[in-house]
């Protein structure tokens, strides 16, 4: 069995590769895919009032991966960025239930499940 | 300005943010919001919707290294993480129930003094305090100092008020967008008496869990836009990678000066705010 520095550090490390190479496919694919996301200004004026945000799914993110949509293709990577740090904690409950360390089992799924209610209430 | 020529900028900025920020044990959202509002015109939702992806990246970057050198007490992170989730659910709560002129006044009040008390502090080395909890939850470890060439051995010690401190950070990041890695340094660095580079390095590992925790709402409302949030994530990510290699070789000295001038500053930002609400 691996140490538990190299198990943590592996696991964040493959989250921010991944998270890096897809954010990088995005934003080609936004920038070669659609000439006016190149060219036209009207993409930055959007972002100088807050009106224009769009609300997203993960549903919606996925299915516009599916088009080869770019911009949808970035989101999806940054919610792999996003996730990355809660995998982080899901590798550290499993790295001290073999260790058989109960207290820092309860504490780091105690932490596991408090992210889980996070996004639970976020997503209402 | 093309979206290509903003896309160049926000990457350049992000690079540099991630570098100090994952020396420092900060998100580099005070680098980040800062330059796309007053700089690049972006509005404050996308800026702290970019932020909270910022200090993300910058956790996972440089917590990827810091782990792996054991710079970063892991115990001590999983620890105080309890506190600051919590505090960042309840933070998230509060968020427009509290007078923001006020939580700015307090928020830099603080910022001061712990800059004032981290100013002072001249030896890395904490005094031997008894400390039962961080006994039974075997915080105390060490850490090889690639700058002084050997292992450093260090005791924790005011377990109970570090993680009273870290609910109140994790409150102010649900509260105000930010990764209150400028908090949680001074209060590693002061209360429970860490080496500086042990408190930064935890403090990276941390702030990716605090912000994880308020960045799914973030999303679902659409602040977390793809224009914006590619360029900083990217810049971040590799700008956190390169710091947390040269981290270990910096004196400890010096990171804490770097350190508490950032910290002036920020408190500097929380007054003027706090002024002209």
């Amino acid at each position: 069995m691996s140490e538990p520095e190299v198990l943590i550090s592996r696991t964040l490390k493959i989250g921010v590769i991944t998270s890096l190479a897809i954010l990088l496919i995005g934003t080609m694919v936004s920038y070669f895919g659609d000439s006016a996301y190149l060219l036209s200004t009207a993409e930055l004026d959007r972002l100088h009032r807050p009106g224009a945000a769009m609300p997203q799914t993960i549903g919606g993110v996925l299915s516009g991966v599916a088009h080869l949509h770019g911009p949808s293709i970035i989101s999806l990577g940054l919610l792999v960025l996003i996730a990355t740090p809660v995998a982080r904690v899901a590798v550290s409950t499993i790295i001290f239930l073999r260790a058989r360390d109960r207290l820092y089992v309860a504490i780091t799924s105690v932490v596991f499940f408090l992210l889980l209610f996070s996004f639970l209430i976020g997503s209402r | 300005m093309t979206p290509l020529v903003f896309t160049f900028i926000a990457f350049s900025i992000s690079l540099g943010a991630g570098f100090l920020g994952s020396l420092l044990g900060l998100g580099g959202g005070i680098i980040v919001i800062p330059a796309l509002t007053l700089w690049l015109h972006i509005d404050i939702r996308y800026a702290i919707g970019a932020s909270i992806v910022s200090v993300i990246a910058t956790s996972s970057g440089a917590a990827a290294t810091y782990v792996r050198q054991r710079l970063a007490n892991l115990r001590v992170a999983m620890v105080l993480e309890l506190a600051t989730v919590l505090g960042a659910i309840s933070g998230a709560y509060l968020a427009g129930q509290l007078a923001g002129r006020w939580l700015y006044l307090t928020f830099a009040g603080i910022m001061a003094y712990s800059a004032a008390m981290m100013f002072r502090r001249t030896s890395d080395v904490p005094a031997v305090r008894r400390a039962p909890w961080a006994d039974h939850l075997k915080l105390h470890s060490s850490y090889h100092d690639d700058k002084l060439g050997h292992e450093v051995l260090y005791r924790v010690a005011g377990t109970r008020i570090g993680l009273v401190l870290m609910y109140l950070a994790g409150a102010i990041s649900g509260l105000l967008g930010i990764g209150s890695g400028v908090l949680k340094v001074p209060a590693m660095d002061l209360a429970m008496g860490l080496p500086i580079k042990v408190s930064t390095a935890t403090s990276n590992l941390m702030i990716g869990v605090t912000a994880a925790a308020s960045a799914g709402v973030y999303f679902v409302r659409g602040d977390i836009d793809p224009f914006v949030a590619a360029p900083v994530a990217l810049g971040v990510m590799l700008g956190a990678l390169a710091g947390s290699r040269v981290m270990g070789r910096i004196p400890a000295a010096t990171l804490r000066m770097v350190f508490v001038v950032v910290v002036l500053v920020v408190a500097t930002q929380m007054l003027w705010k706090g002024i002209h609400l």
